[in-house]
């Protein structure tokens, strides 16, 4: 179910500035995959790539190719909804729709794309919120708006609706970066179980959340502001954290730098 | 440690300094009305206006002087600031309040259900009796209809500018729209009226309607713009990473987001028509008789009626026109009232 993402010269644009440049890497499905780096580096630029959600900001334009296993996301064709059903994303803050209930923000992603029977949601809804670690918190309140609960919850109930329409990879940009310790233990205990069933990409500020969490690592860096971000090197997570290969990693990871 | 308290009970406190009474803005205003009435007295002016301006004058001026002489600097400049707002409020309220006391007072002699249910049909402008059924019923018909076309086009437009307009063709449309925004009704009614001759027709109720479209269509799109613009692209973007199509996303997301504010806009752009004359003196012409077909033949409207019965100066005739300009503002109120509630009804929930 899970798929294998093999990313090759790859750089994307905002307008004319050239934002992440010839970045080649491969993530491997069933694992959880770290990105590190500076602000500004273009870890969260390429991970809006790799679900074509990068073109969806005015004037963003990407060159290279990705494989989701053996299909080019920009070939010819390549319908972009459709890659969007297939590479979930979860976001910094938590966002979940404001008119919908619990349920309904759960559930928004099938009954958007088409008709389901209701018993068929209401299975999908609780295994989703299940899997997403929420379901005891707010099965009471299903009918209550989203919005009402704590951002913890909001960010797991995120993922549920991220997870609800079964994609086959979950890219995560900083999803802990607005939430309390706890909260973040609790989504970080849930990367642990969902990369069972899914290829998981993680972008995080928190160096200690990249050693916990990951199975492979990803440092990017920009030589300088208004120079494009690339991708530094990419490695087990064990071996980025003790021995890594290039000298600006260890300086980045020991906070030498500048 | 044990004269600490004594100390401090001999140093006068730095964070307590000389303020006013609590009346003393009441004091102030007091006083300075009682001046402003006498000094107009003195020097003769007989106009209300002048004392309450010189009232008002006196009380900014006077709350300033005694603040600072009393506390300070800056409350003074804060008490002058409120009590400027103060006064702003007032001048914004007090005509107000006695268009609406005038208007209920002089409205409410022959406003009754007779009047509400019956025509002009038979009734002189000399002779009492008579009603606005058929002014009502040509309002209702022809704003509605102005609705009809004015409110999918204006929200079509600007889905049309927040979610896909780029480049030139989105900034013709925005500077068209500011165009329509500052076109005044009569040239509306002179386009649809020129248009009409051309075809050598006879006013109708709904040649109104599309005058009243034109004025509408810019007020619905400039609404419902900024409205579109406060939804927050994560949920647009929440929505895209699902997979959902952009289409769908804007009709179950984005809209539902936005619809209180974008139905307010609409009811606060019909409040504006509803008042319009120019165009539908032109267009419809006005009538006495009940006509309830506004595709064929002359009908009556509201404002045009107040226009009309105030014009043939006879003494039941401004009885009538009073009332039926209580029933207008009573009809906007109404339709304000409703889009509150619709607002209020709709607005994304944030109860736990």
């Amino acid at each position: 179910m899970a798929k294998r993402i093999d990313v090759s010269g790859l750089n994307a644009y905002y307008g004319s500035f050239l934002a992440i440049e010839d970045i080649s890497m491969t993530v491997e499905p069933r694992s959880v995959t770290a990105f590190i780096g500076p602000s500004g580096c273009g870890k969260s630029t390429f991970l809006r790539t790799l679900n074509r959600m990068h073109e969806v900001t005015p004037g963003g334009r990407v060159e290279g190719k990705v494989m989701l296993d053996d299909e080019n996301l920009y070939g010819a064709g390549i319908d972009p909804v459709a890659v969007r059903r297939e590479v979930g994303m979860v976001f910094q803050r938590p966002n979940p729709f404001p008119t919908m209930s619990v349920y309904d923000n759960v559930a928004a992603g099938l009954k958007l794309n088409g008709s389901y029977k209701k018993s068929q949601l209401d299975d999908i809804v609780e295994k989703s919120l299940k899997g997403a670690n929420l379901w005891n918190e707010v099965k009471d309140r299903l009918n209550k708006p989203g919005s009402g609960l704590s951002g913890g919850q909001q960010q797991r109930l995120c993922i549920a609706r991220a997870i609800a329409v079964e994609p086959k990879v979950l890219l995560m940009d900083e999803p802990c970066s607005a939430l309390d310790p706890i909260s973040t233990l609790a989504i970080e205990d849930l990367i642990g179980e969902l990369k069972e069933r899914f290829t998981i990409v993680i972008v995080t500020h928190n160096m200690q959340q990249a050693a916990r969490v990951s199975d492979r690592t990803a440092f990017f860096n920009l030589a300088a502001v208004g120079q494009p971000g690339k991708l530094i090197e990419i490695d087990d997570t064990e071996r980025i954290f003790s021995n890594p290969s290039v000298q600006a990693t260890e300086d980045y990871i020991s906070g030498r730098f500048g | 440690m044990s004269t600490a308290p004594s100390l401090a009970g001999k140093r006068p406190s730095t964070l307590r300094g000389a303020s006013l009474p609590k009346w003393a803005p009441w004091a102030i205003g007091a006083a300075s009305i009682a001046l402003g009435f006498g000094i107009s007295t003195a020097a003769g002016l007989a106009s209300d206006i002048q004392w309450a301006l010189i009232a008002a004058l006196l009380y900014v001026i006077g709350t300033y002087v005694i603040s600072a002489w009393i506390e300070n600097r800056r409350q003074a400049k804060d008490r002058v600031v409120t009590s400027m707002v103060w006064v702003a409020f007032l001048l914004a309220v007090v005509p107000l309040a006695s268009l609406v006391w005038s208007t209920v007072q002089r409205g409410i002699k022959v406003l009754d259900g007779y009047f509400l249910t019956h025509s002009m049909g038979v009734v002189a402008d000399s002779e009492p009796g008579g009603g606005i059924y058929h002014a009502i019923l040509g309002t209702l018909e022809q704003v509605g209809l102005a609705t009809l076309i004015a409110a999918p086009i204006g929200v079509l437009t600007a889905i049309y500018l927040v979610e896909y307009g780029r480049g030139s063709l989105a900034r013709a449309v925005t500077f068209f729209v500011d165009v329509m925004t500052g076109i005044p009704s009569i040239v509306a009614g002179l386009f649809i009226l020129s248009i009409m001759l051309m075809f050598e027709m006879e006013p109708f109720g709904f040649a109104g309607s599309l005058a009243l479209a034109i004025l509408m269509m810019p007020v619905v799109v400039r609404s419902t713009e900024e409205m579109l613009k406060l939804v927050p692209n994560e949920l647009r973007e929440a929505s895209l990473a699902l997979g959902v199509p952009k289409w769908r996303t804007i009709m179950k997301v984005v809209l539902p987001t936005s619809l209180g504010g974008i139905i307010t806009g609409i009811m606060l752009s019909i409040a504006r028509i509803a008042g319009e004359t120019a165009p539908v003196l032109l267009l419809v012409f006005g009538s006495k008789f009940i006509n309830s077909n506004p595709f064929d033949g002359a009908q009556a409207s509201l404002p045009l009626y107040i226009y009309q019965q105030y014009g043939s100066g006879e003494a039941p005739a401004y009885d009538r026109a009073w009332a039926a300009s209580l029933t207008l503002i009573a009809f906007v109120m109404i339709l304000n009232m409703v889009a509150r509630g619709i607002a209020r009804w709709k607005a994304p929930k944030t109860g736990r």
